[in-house]
């Protein structure tokens, strides 16, 4: 039996003293292979190969390199034992060009000199078929053609075994149709190539044999020609499990935002949401299933307003009147230029001109409702940004997946971040401490929140508690939507049930409820209906008490008609 | 065998990032670092000054100097107390930028153009005769809004491009620093074209409350000083509320966090980012104007004398609390003063204060790792595995 | 035409030159002040560096200016005292904010204070410096080969060219190896470059170092060359100031400082030219706005740089920004 090039034994590798991101995992990858590594998102795929490429260093266990045991410590050492690895995020720096980024760090005895590197980069992209200008400058460069520097980085430190981990993800097609074919030609070449994915028709298409990760440890390996997408499902989600999450009956669903053809391309020009359109309902909980970067943060960012969509409508239902939102008068100045632009009429429908009334006749006008907003005149939230969408009276709540980035301030304590989004609340110059403050207690007391003071900087509290604090602070606004991204990653089971069951009580005073999760299991354990993300678009809406992981895990994988990627 | 040289995990000494230390010791820690620097300082003394070397036991005169060099007697006390207040204010006046992450290096040329405005009003507007001699009283307040406009437009200036265009701050307000310095030559050459490179209208300055020389009854020469004290403590109150208690504070501290969260929440961030600026200008153009229009009434390119530069590092060693800078610019001062006294007493170069400060900054500048980062030392080596 | 060229000869030639020789001074601080910001580190303490450097050469000098060694073997031992002196000074602002990733502004800022100081103290000491004796080395001693010569070329000597030298050694470095790759990149993304396995610390340590050392060379140059006057050290400082902003007037090109920096003295000196012009007096007034020029252009570049957001055009990325790998 041939050596292989690269074999893993028990492997085991821990985060802190509870999180086991790899128990006992081994595995072998032999010479001129394509090795696929299935497995849902956090299943410790990722974790792995970073052992193998120098990032981490495992807790235990061994790993050969062609028969003899290696030490990897840094990514220089996995360089000298011929091991390159492609990472998810590129590293690359933006204002140099293909090949300048190839050569960094190379020093092996080579002369120091720039001139030969562009030739020597085109050779390798030659020998097997990229394509690639190596003067070209990074920040010039699409996703695709980053995704190829990268990889002639690792050939050209002369890596025998290459990583790359999801390599698909931002590639369209075409282009992931090209990168197989590369693959295939190094394999052919005698390279050993890991792939890690969590897309089974990709799995089919490219590789020799699968090993499927769940949680952390190696499931099994098969052969790919003797596998099927269904057993490989079956593999990677394993057996249902009923989580036993509260799950209240929705109450009287209507619909409460309505998204149209949302179309999303970001500034580094990937398209990230195509033709997005759902309905979400007052009194339900919409959960958001799909693979992680699928769009899930862009979708909600756009109803937020913190991104701006290129095309598509979203409509706010207002829950009191039950028809979409149209004027609130929050401000006399908005009143004003709205009334500039013939956009108010008087009971008897005569337009209304505002000029030279003082503020206080436009105020009271506006309150006693003597003067009307044309009843047409559907302001959309699109293109608003999140105070404007404030002052049209839309009570949209936004739990982001950056907890310290963006949804609190890490420096400050919980009363500072209490008022976060109510601080502009009450006349003066002052800012009110004291209701702030109040809630902060009453959270803390109410979601038992553990920190040393009410002033202690939110940063040093540990995930959970950050987490209670942000959902807490977004609750309490008694809010009409309520939008959360991820709201409990890396959080422990008994913060992740306090979590659920916030969320379902909010579900049951009649908010729209929107859960982006990415454990099945929760997501249909606590969600009325699970819509389906794929790489931008939705590919379904399902019933959550009805629906199964196979079906789900299907529309989350599945590639769509190619009618409209298959062109670029 | 090589593998098992190899099984040494762990590095001798790694770095982590610490957060949250006792209060106690972050104290302490500084403390510490401006002892060492201070002990130093001594040393450095020790090489330069001939009479310390002869006869080592004046090291502790050297001390002594040190601080007779603040407390000696009355008029050295209320002049200490005075630079205290000027530089107190150009660190306050820095507070709300720093706060927000703007890197405003300009404060020498903002506090300057306050300088000149203040001086400019008084020698177009003032009497004839007094244009050369006093201070028109009439004029104060025109001068103060003329160095409030003045510093705060010298600020607003890389403001807007950083608004606009993300255009390098800390590189801006830099140079307009050196374009006020300029600007003043200009203007002087413009104002005294006899050349004498400075211009002085003031005799006996009229102070903003003349009253208050009342308080300081025995003390009545100081009433200018006394005037300068009071204004700066005032400002450094006022602009801790603000910075702690208004809206407009929370919003710029949110800002210098986080520019997503800023965001996320609403806040105009441009908008944030020119306000705080003009206030941060015109506080800036204020101790302009109590250096020119109450102090001195002179204005010459030395006039702010490089406190712009100090005011950074005093409002950093404070942490940004303006209540805390008033220590910090005390011990800056202290160091200035007591220096100066010593390179009069051994006769050495004026600039040795320079040269101590320097040296304090070092300590404590260096001693802000000890607080920010752990060191770990590995404790045992790793099991190597039979 | 022949009139022109009269003129030429006469005053703008001597002009000229002139400010190719006083540009010099700034060549130097700025080439050194960019290899420091390539590493991603703004230097603010270049001024108090040229300052002590030019203390460290001056004092090598006056040790031993009078001991009869040939004057080619001064020369070189008075420019390694600066250099030296500056790699020293490097060292400080290293140690601070590489090791000890201290604030970088502040840290700048202290290094000037305490440069600027301790450079006034040592040039003014009546036993380190007696009767200014730094000074005993005739500034001919510098200006080989042109020493001889009567006309304005004889204000260049081997200290200018030095200047150019460097200046377009550094461009090499930087534009054309692979090692001024690395820097580069270090300055841009360290994180990047510290995942391709260049030592991240390393680079940093030596560019801010070797790029003190040359700075410190202005401030020799300038005292015992271009001035050779026992009160040049004084307006050094704010040549420091000024090196800084070359470097960005050049938007961080090293060889592009002969152009900036004959640009910046030409301006500098402008109102001294035509005051030697017979006939024409003039204004008090002129001389400082001339003066306040080199940094309102600098300003323009600036904005301009900003506004075009031209990606090469920018300063490095992390510039300004301790770089610290966290433990994951």
């Amino acid at each position: 039996m041939p050596t292989p090039a690269l074999e893993l034994k028990n492997i085991t590798k821990r985060f802190g003293h509870k999180v086991v991101a790899n128990k006992n995992v081994s595995l072998t990858l032999n010479h001129g292979e394509v090795l696929a590594i299935l497995g849902e998102n956090g299943c410790g795929k990722t974790t792995l190969m970073n052992m193998v490429a120098g990032i981490y260093y495992p807790d235990d266990g061994r790993i050969f390199i062609n028969g003899h045991e290696a030490v990897i410590r840094s990514p220089r050492d996995a360089f000298e034992h011929g091991i390159g690895m492609i990472h998810q995020h590129f590293k690359l720096v933006d204002i140099f060009t293909a090949a300048e980024n190839v050569v960094l760090g190379v020093h092996a005895g080579k002369k120091d000199n720039l001139k030969d590197v562009n030739s020597r980069v085109s050779e390798i992209a030659a020998k097997y078929g990229f394509s690639i200008d190596p003067k070209k400058k990074i920040y010039d460069m699409s996703v695709s053609e980053k995704q190829t520097v990268e990889i002639i980085k690792v050939l050209y430190r002369g890596a025998d075994i290459l990583i790359l981990d999801e390599p698909t993800a931002v590639l369209t097609l075409q282009e992931i149709k090209r990168l197989f074919e590369i693959l295939r030609r190094m394999a052919a070449d005698g390279k050993s190539i890991i792939i890690i994915t969590h897309k089974l028709n990709e799995v089919m298409e490219v590789s020799d044999r699968v090993t499927v990760m769940r949680k952390g440890e190696n499931v099994g390996v098969v052969n790919t020609a003797e596998t099927s997408e269904a057993e490989l499902t079956n593999m990677m989600v394993g057996r249902q499990i009923s989580l036993n999450i509260k799950r209240s009956e929705p109450v009287d669903p209507k619909p409460r935002i309505i998204v149209e053809h949302l179309d999303y391309t970001n500034p580094e020009g990937v398209k990230i949401l195509k033709d997005v359109s759902f309905t979400a309902r007052g009194g339900e909980m919409l959960g958001i299933a799909g693979i992680a970067g699928s769009g899930q943060r862009e979708m909600l960012e756009c109803i937020a307003g913190l991104i701006r969509p290129q095309t598509g409508t979203i409509t706010f239902i207002n829950p009191k009147e039950n028809k979409p939102v149209t004027f609130f008068h929050k401000k006399i100045s908005q009143v004003r230029r709205l009334a500039a632009q013939g956009k108010f009429h008087y009971p008897d429908g005569t337009r209304v001109s505002l000029k030279g009334m003082s503020r206080k006749s436009v105020r009271k006008l506006v309150r006693d409702e003597q003067i009307l907003f044309d009843e047409n005149e559907i302001m959309p939230l699109r293109d608003k940004t999140p105070l404007e969408i404030r002052e049209l009276g839309v009570k949209l709540s936004f739990v982001p997946e950056d907890r310290l980035g963006m949804g609190l301030v890490g420096s400050i304590g919980i009363a500072d971040n209490m008022m976060l989004r109510s601080y502009r609340k009450g006349r003066g110059v002052f800012v009110n401490r004291s209701k702030p403050k109040k809630l902060g207690q009453t959270l803390i007391k109410k979601l038992g929140i553990i920190t040393p003071s009410i002033r202690t900087p939110v940063r040093r509290l540990s995930g959970g508690n950050v987490q209670k604090v942000l959902v807490g602070r977004e609750i309490s606004s008694s809010p009409k939507v309520l939008m959360a991204a991820y709201p409990v990653r890396g959080l422990d089971i008994n913060s992740s049930y306090l979590i659920y069951n916030l969320l379902d009580e909010q579900k049951c005073t009649g908010t729209a409820v929107i859960f982006v999760g990415e454990d099945l299991d929760v997501l249909m354990g606590l969600c009325d209906r699970i819509m389906v993300i794929n790489s931008g678009r939705i590919t379904g809406t399902v019933d959550a008490r009805t629906a199964d992981k196979e079906t789900l895990g299907y529309l989350m994988t599945k590639t769509q008609g190619d009618k409209a990627d298959g062109s670029n | 065998m090589e593998a098992t040289k190899d099984r040494v995990k762990e590095p001798l000494m790694w770095i982590t990032k610490r957060d949250g230390m006792n209060p106690v010791f972050i104290w302490l820690i500084r403390v510490l670092a401006f002892v060492c620097g201070m002990l130093a300082c001594g040393l450095i003394a020790f090489a330069l000054i001939e009479q310390l070397r002869d006869e080592p036991s004046r090291i502790t005169e050297f001390y002594k100097c040190f601080i007779d060099g603040v407390v000696k007697n009355d008029d050295m006390k209320w002049t200490f107390a005075k630079d205290v207040a000027i530089l107190l204010c150009i660190s306050v006046a820095l507070t709300p930028a720093f706060r927000m992450r703007f890197w405003n290096t300009g404060a020498e040329g903002q506090t300057l153009v306050g300088v000149l405005a203040a001086v400019g009003v008084n020698f177009y507007l003032g009497e004839p005769y007094a244009r050369s001699h006093v201070a028109d009283a009439r004029l104060l307040a025109p001068m103060l809004v003329a160095a409030l406009l003045a510093g705060a437009l010298w600020a607003l200036i890389p403001a807007l491009f950083k608004a606009k265009w993300n255009t390098n701050e800390t590189l801006f307000t830099l140079m307009m620093n050196y374009v006020a310095i300029h600007l003043v030559s200009f203007c002087l050459a413009e104002w005294v074209p006899n050349g004498s490179n400075t211009i002085s209208i003031n005799d006996d300055m009229p102070t903003l409350f003349n009253g208050l020389a009342a308080v300081a009854k025995k003390n009545h020469k100081y009433s200018n000083y006394l005037t300068i004290i009071l204004t700066v403590l005032a400002v450094t109150v006022l602009i801790y509320i603000y910075i702690k208690y208004t809206k407009h504070g929370y919003e710029l501290n949110v800002v210098g966090e986080s520019l997503r969260t800023a965001q996320y929440v609403g806040i105009k961030v441009k908008k944030v980012i020119i306000r705080t600026m003009l206030l941060s200008g015109m506080l800036c153009g204020l101790a302009g104007f109590l250096i020119g229009g109450v102090l001195d009434c002179t204005v010459n390119t030395e006039s702010v004398g490089g406190q712009g530069f100090t005011g950074i590092m005093v409002a950093w060693l404070a942490s940004f609390n303006p209540l805390i800078m008033i220590l910090t610019s005390a011990i800056i001062t202290f160091l200035n003063h007591g220096a100066s006294q010593i390179s009069t007493a051994f006769d050495i170069s004026g600039a040795l204060p320079n040269v101590m400060i320097g040296v304090v900054l070092f300590f404590v500048i260096g001693s802000e790792f000890f607080i920010n980062y752990k060191l770990n030392f590995r404790k045992h080596a790793r099991e190597v595995r039979a | 035409m022949t009139a022109f060229f009269a003129f030429f000869k006469t005053y703008l030639l001597d002009y000229f030159v002139d400010s190719l020789a006083f540009g010099a001074t700034f060549m130097y601080g700025s080439t050194g002040e960019t290899l420091t910001e390539k590493a991603g580190h703004l230097n603010l303490g270049i001024p108090g560096i040229m300052c002590m450097g030019g203390a460290g050469g001056c004092l090598v000098l006056s040790f031993i200016g009078a001991s009869g060694l040939p004057p080619f073997l001064i020369v070189i031992l008075g420019i390694l005292g600066a250099f030296a002196m500056g790699v020293l000074m490097g060292l400080i602002y290293s140690f601070l904010t590489v090791t000890l990733r201290a604030n970088q502004n502040v840290t700048g800022l202290a290094l000037t204070t305490f440069g600027v100081g301790l450079m006034k103290v040592i040039m003014s000491n009546k036993k380190l410096m007696v009767a200014q004796n730094y000074l005993i080395i005739p500034k001919e001693y510098f200006r080989f080969p042109f020493a001889s010569r009567q006309d304005s070329l004889q204000r260049l000597g081997v200290m200018f060219f030095l200047a150019v030298i460097i200046t377009i050694a550094a461009s090499y470095f930087l534009y054309r190896t692979k090692t001024g790759l690395n820097l580069r990149a270090v300055g841009e993304n360290p994180a990047t470059a510290d995942s391709a396995g260049i030592n991240v610390s390393r680079y940093k340590y030596l560019a801010t170092c070797i790029g003190s050392g040359i700075s410190g060379l202005g401030g020799l140059y300038y005292i015992v060359d271009y001035m050779a006057s026992n009160e040049a050290y004084l307006s050094i400082e704010a040549y420091g100031w000024l090196s800084i902003a070359l470097v960005i007037f050049v938007l961080w090109r090293p060889h592009l400082t002969i152009i900036g920096s004959f640009l910046f003295s030409v301006l500098l000196s402008c109102s001294s030219f035509i005051a030697t012009i017979p006939g024409v007096t003039p204004s008090m007034s002129a001389k400082p706005l001339m003066r306040m020029l080199p940094y309102v252009f600098t300003i323009i570049v600036l904005i301009l740089s900003s506004i075009r957001n031209k990606r090469e055009n920018q300063p490095p990325s992390s510039l300004g920004l301790s770089y610290f790998r966290e433990e994951r």
